[in-house]
């Protein structure tokens, strides 16, 4: 037709192109200078899928397991695949549930999780439940048993110890230390489950995978390239005994108080027991919160490790650590006597004695085997106002110095969370104290383990071995071996050897001999156990507490510390019964019997009457519940002030607002009214 | 003009045969990218799309030889007929069409679905080139324009009455090939005024456009009036205009919005343009099932755009679409192939695919403007504008440029209606094309 190009088919070429190039700038800010589709895409596409590896087997120094995983099964779901004939009446006879938490469970789930994605229908079940459920399983179409591991702890004792895993805290999660973790992840709270997570734990697995737009997972992301695999979780053999851990805690039933047992070679905690105990299985699985709540409340605190978190007064037990120091700094040599009759009276108030014939204290090893209050006292005096430090405050820095380095005053660094520190006192202290203004007189009950002085009985097993070992410990500690690797790294800070002070063996074996006079001729006949060689040292501590508004004085607490055998010491203990009266009758024989237990296996029967006894003893007097009970209250009481306080400020705050407002109301509405007035009047 | 008659078939154009090609693998290969899992044992899997789509492959080529050899007088010839016996049967579907999504625009028999109206473009395009290219026909007057607008407008009219008011905005493109034919100029004028108008409409307060269209019709005034003094006519032609934009905003378009269009189009098209349905055009959903459905097309287009926009400068690689392989961009292999090319190639694969587009309908036009027969160059021009609409509307709407309507991207999309419509568009181009020396009527 035409020979000449016809304009129009420009214009229309032109409109081709115009919206072509429209498109592809808008495909250019899309595709390249917006990130947030990249991110958007990864965020819906990528499915982290984590694999939990079993967590390490806990051993005890017999390879006899403390916490292992059991096997649970938990039964879930995938709401779509329920076919409409299910037959739920079956379903629910064989979980032994109803059906309306059927019901219940079943939209909340499919809410929750929607009908394409496998949610958990029930958690943990029961065994019977599992046996009727694997019978019937073929019925029940679009249900599933997943497994899945819980720890379990066979022995039920030694909870304080092993802890209990629990799901990670929002605020856990804001930590460095948790910071691989995610929400619903579990970890140790507590004990060993705690303070060897990383070595228990293992390595997640975590595998990318693309998920679709039901959010169920499909194949590797990146063909695995990103993926980590799971590794198990390594176990821990520890020094701990099992069998004496649950003997210890039998020995303490019914009693408050607690148990320190230490093998002096090698610092390994033979047996840490916290009196009253609770059962570790009731710390894990679906109860968990539950039962947590119920030993929180329980007035003796079950929770609290008293062996390492309760801080005592050592009492006499601290008198061989007073002659020791007095020795070696030459205050006194081990022929010094003091004569007692009764009471010390140099410092102006009678401090009591318990005995009173002449010569009980006339040289070091008289004086401490009947434990003499005097003597102890004075000796102390003598150490602190020794004339070659020049003046009590330096001579009481060496003292501190000295029981510093025997592990007082400061964590001993064992290997379970929240260990107490007790409490060590130096100059700075009575300075502050007593505005610079004291002598040695004043401090005197620290000589007898009165006083400023406080200990955890961890410390003071601790302190038994570095008189055992003449002169050193290791750290007090639980793990001997990861996977029976005893140089693991982790391991390493236990097997430093922390030397005391150079103090003499000749000084040691004075200590010692006076000692085991305490069990030969002293205090502590009653715990002697025969063909043994032990050293120990009874305590009977005062102690007051308020009761009604009143300081009451409280009964003694009982507390022993021993090592044994003397010649070849494989075991030191401290024992400490809160208010059960003399160390002798409580704690010593306590402490025999567990170190008889350990050495010899088994209790000989000349000695079942005591343990009977023992066993048979029922120490936890009612003030522990008034006490607790005041406690509650005043803690309530100082909540509800708080929150009074609070209402109070805002009710005033709220106040002053309104009143401010009235004010300004009346002011302007006034003001308003005026003009308006003034307006009509023109 | 060649004094020795080449054979048949190498007087086709090969170039439109091999970007045709091209675009049909590619589109074959999106297709697969999007179905295939790597757990597939085999890729031969008679029940996934792409299997289907090779078959309506072989078909369409196999439809296509068939039509190389017929004779091109056949198409004009036959034209109206063709075109009758289409409306026919868009009439006859709407009444015993199968509800496919709400729409009835589908004619099926057993599982095997038929959309007439795409096959229905073909025959229009061929009804308005042979009406053109009718000796008697005068396009520069008044009755036949409006004959041809008929013509080409009836089909849209029948399938919006099934409900498929995507498709059947399709139809619109036409004009663009009777504006080659001799529609005045102000025809695109109006038309993108109208566009610009109702964008407007949309996105400014009712009041405030009427103020703002009568002040720009004063300062016109104010402009031009010298002219206005002299001319009477102009004096109509402004109050005219100004009247009928005024009429267009504040009546026309409400009117449409309030007892037209469904729910869910004005949602899309609010969606496009950025804004929450104003209050007077928002609908009570009918029985709450509605409400689902708003919310799966803004699902659409967010996941389309994630898809297409995390493909980045090369993309994400063959088969390793995140998106679009596990299926969170909702009718991925039909609709919204064009995510596959997006995610999996980025904007290299995209760009180039934009630019094969391009080069096939420019070189449609290229072969329209070398015909000697009116009606192949009608016909020409009809086929790259119903290409141009679908390839412009189909990417907008994947990216979010145009409200989400159904209509297909040629060659590419999933379907066996769409690939063998626009196979045999093509198919009956290049066979006028190979007669182009022959004066066909």
């Amino acid at each position: 037709m035409s020979t000449a190009a016809n304009p129009r088919q420009f214009v229309i070429k032109f409109i081709f192109i115009g919206v072509a190039a429209v498109i592809l700038i808008r495909l250019l800010f899309l595709q390249l200078f917006e990130d947030k589709y990249k991110v958007m895409a990864n965020d819906i596409a990528i499915y982290r899928k984590v694999v939990y590896p079993p967590r390490g087997v806990i051993y005890d120094r017999k390879g006899k397991p403390m916490v292992y995983n059991q096997v649970v099964y938990d039964l879930v779901v995938t709401p779509n695949n329920v076919p409409k004939n299910f037959d739920t009446a079956e379903f629910c006879d064989v979980l032994g549930i109803d059906k309306d938490t059927y019901i219940k469970t079943f939209s909340r789930v499919r809410i929750r999780n929607g009908g394409m994605r496998q949610s958990t229908f029930m958690e943990e079940l029961s065994p019977e439940q599992t046996a009727r459920y694997q019978e019937n399983m073929y019925s029940f179409i679009g249900y599933d048993l997943v497994r899945r591991y819980i720890r379990t702890y066979p022995n039920a004792s030694a909870g304080i110890v092993l802890g209990y895993l629990g799901e990670v805290s929002p605020d856990m999660l804001k930590k460095e230390r948790y910071s691989s973790y995610q929400e619903g992840d579990y970890t140790g709270m507590n004990g060993l489950e705690r303070s060897y997570e990383e070595v228990l734990r293992g390595q997640r697995g975590i595998y990318y995978m693309e998920r679709d737009n039901f959010n169920r997972p499909r194949d590797p992301y990146r063909n695995g390239a990103l993926d980590t695999e799971a590794v198990a979780g390594r176990s821990l053999q520890l020094y701990l005994d099992a069998d004496l851990e649950a003997y210890a805690e039998k020995l303490m039933q019914n009693k408050i108080g607690s148990v320190v047992a230490i093998d002096p070679k090698t610092g390994g905690i033979l047996a840490m027991v916290s009196s009253p105990s609770y059962d570790p299985n009731l710390l894990r699985g679906r109860d968990r919160g539950k039962n947590y709540a119920m030993l929180y409340k329980e007035a003796t605190a079950p929770l609290l490790n008293r062996a390492m978190q309760a801080t005592y007064q050592p009492g006499s037990t601290i008198k061989p650590m007073t002659g020791l120091v007095a020795l070696d700094v030459g205050a006194i040599t081990p022929s010094y006597g003091f004569p007692c009759l009764g009471g010390y009276n140099l410092c102006g108030r009678r401090i009591a004695c318990e005995h009173h014939d002449p010569g009980h204290a006339a040289n070091f090893r008289l004086a401490l085997a009947h434990s003499c209050n005097s003597y102890f006292c004075h000796v102390f005096r003598l150490t602190v106002d020794d004339k070659k430090f020049g003046g009590v405050k330096k001579g009481l820095e060496v003292w501190h110095d000295y029981f510093y380095n025997f592990g007082y005053g400061h964590p001993t660094g064992v290997d379970i969370p929240f260990e107490g520190k007790g409490l060590l006192p130096d100059s700075n202290f009575y300075n502050e104290r007593y505005d610079g203004v004291w002598n040695s007189c004043t401090i005197v009950y620290v000589g007898m383990g009165q006083g400023e002085l406080a200990l955890t009985p961890l410390q003071m097993a601790n302190g038994m071995c570095i008189i055992a070992n003449k002169g050193y410990y290791y750290t007090p500690h639980f793990v001997r071996a990861i996977d029976k690797n005893s140089n693991d790294s982790v391991l390493r800070p236990y097997l430093k050897k922390h030397k005391v002070a150079s103090i003499s063996d000749s000084t040691f074996s004075v200590i010692q001999q006076a000692m085991q006079d305490v069990v030969e001729s002293g205090t502590a006949e009653g715990a002697k156990i025969d063909g043994i060689n032990m050293c120990a040292k009874t305590g009977t501590v005062e102690n007051k507490a308020i009761i009604d508004g009143k300081l009451v004085k409280m009964p003694n607490h009982s507390m022993f510390v021993a090592f044994a055998p003397r010649e070849n010491p494989r075991i030191a203990v401290a024992v400490a019964v809160e208010n059960a009266g003399f160390g002798a009758r409580w704690a010593a024989p306590i402490a025999s019997l567990m170190i008889e237990k350990y050495l010899r296996d088994s209790i000989s029967i000349a000695r079942k009457p005591l343990e009977q006894r023992i066993l048979d003893g029922h120490l936890i007097n009612k003030y522990v519940y008034i006490i607790d009970s005041e406690r509650r209250m005043k803690d309530k009481e100082a909540y509800e002030m708080r929150v009074e306080q609070k209402k109070f400020t805002d009710s005033t705050t709220r106040a002053r607002d309104s009143v401010m407002m009235m004010r300004w109301l009346h002011e302007n509405v006034k003001s308003m009214n005026n003009k308006i007035v003034a307006g009509k009047r023109k | 003009m060649s004094a020795v008659r080449k054979s048949l078939f190498s007087r086709l154009d090969s170039l439109t045969i091999l970007l045709y090609l091209i675009l049909v693998i590619v589109g074959l290969l999106a297709v697969f990218s999007v179905e295939h899992r790597s757990t597939d044992v085999t890729i031969f899997l008679m029940n996934k799309s792409y299997m289907k789509q090779a078959i309506w492959l072989g078909i369409s080529l196999f439809i296509g030889l068939l039509i190389i050899l017929t004779d091109s007088k056949f198409f004009s010839s036959t034209a109206f007929l063709l075109y009758t016996i289409g409306l026919f049967v868009l009439f006859l579907t709407i009444f015993i069409g199968v509800d496919v999504k709400g729409s009835k625009s589908w004619l099926g028999v057993g599982s095997v679905r038929f959309q007439p109206g795409e096959v229905c473009k073909i025959v229009t395009a061929l009804a308005l080139a042979r009406f053109l290219s009718l000796p008697e026909t005068n396009f520069n007057t008044l009755k036949d324009r409006l004959i041809g607008v008929a013509i080409a407008l009836v089909p849209a009219l029948l399938i919006i009455l099934e409900k498929e008011t995507g498709l059947a905005l399709v139809y619109l493109c036409f004009f663009l090939a009777m504006y080659r034919e001799g529609l005045p100029n102000s025809i695109l004028i109006v038309g993108f005024s109208l566009i610009a108008l109702v964008l407007v409409t949309l996105m400014v307060p009712r009041i405030m456009l009427f103020m703002i269209l009568t002040g720009i019709a004063i300062l016109i005034g104010i402009l031009i009036r010298n002219t206005l003094k002299r001319n009477v006519f102009a004096w109509i032609l402004l109050i005219g205009i100004w009247g009928a934009t005024v009429l267009f905003s504040q009546v026309a378009v409400p009117f449409v919005f309030k007892h037209v269009l469904e729910k869910h189009q004005i949602d899309r098209i609010y969606l496009t343009i950025g804004q929450d349905v104003p209050d007077e055009y928002s609908k009570v959903p009918e029985k709450g099932g509605n409400e689902k459905k708003v919310n799966a097309s803004d699902y659409n287009v967010k996941q389309s755009k994630i898809a297409i926009g995390s493909g980045g400068l090369a993309g994400k690689g063959f088969l390793n679409g995140t998106s679009t392989k596990n299926e969170f961009v909702p009718e991925q292999n039909t609709d919204f192939i064009f995510c596959a090319i997006g995610e999996q190639f980025g904007f290299v694969g995209s760009g180039i695919l934009i630019i094969l587009y391009i080069s096939l309908m420019l070189r449609i036009i290229f072969l329209a403007e070398r015909q000697r027969s009116t009606f192949s160059r009608v016909y020409a021009y009809c086929v790259a504008s119903i290409l141009f609409f679908h390839f412009a509307v189909n990417i907008s709407m994947t990216i979010g440029l145009a409200p989400v309507i159904g209509i297909t991207l040629p060659f590419l999309s999933y379907g066996g209606s769409s690939l063998l419509s626009f196979s045999v568009m093509i198919f009956i181009l290049l066979r006028l094309d190979a007669d182009r020396q022959v004066l066909i009527r």
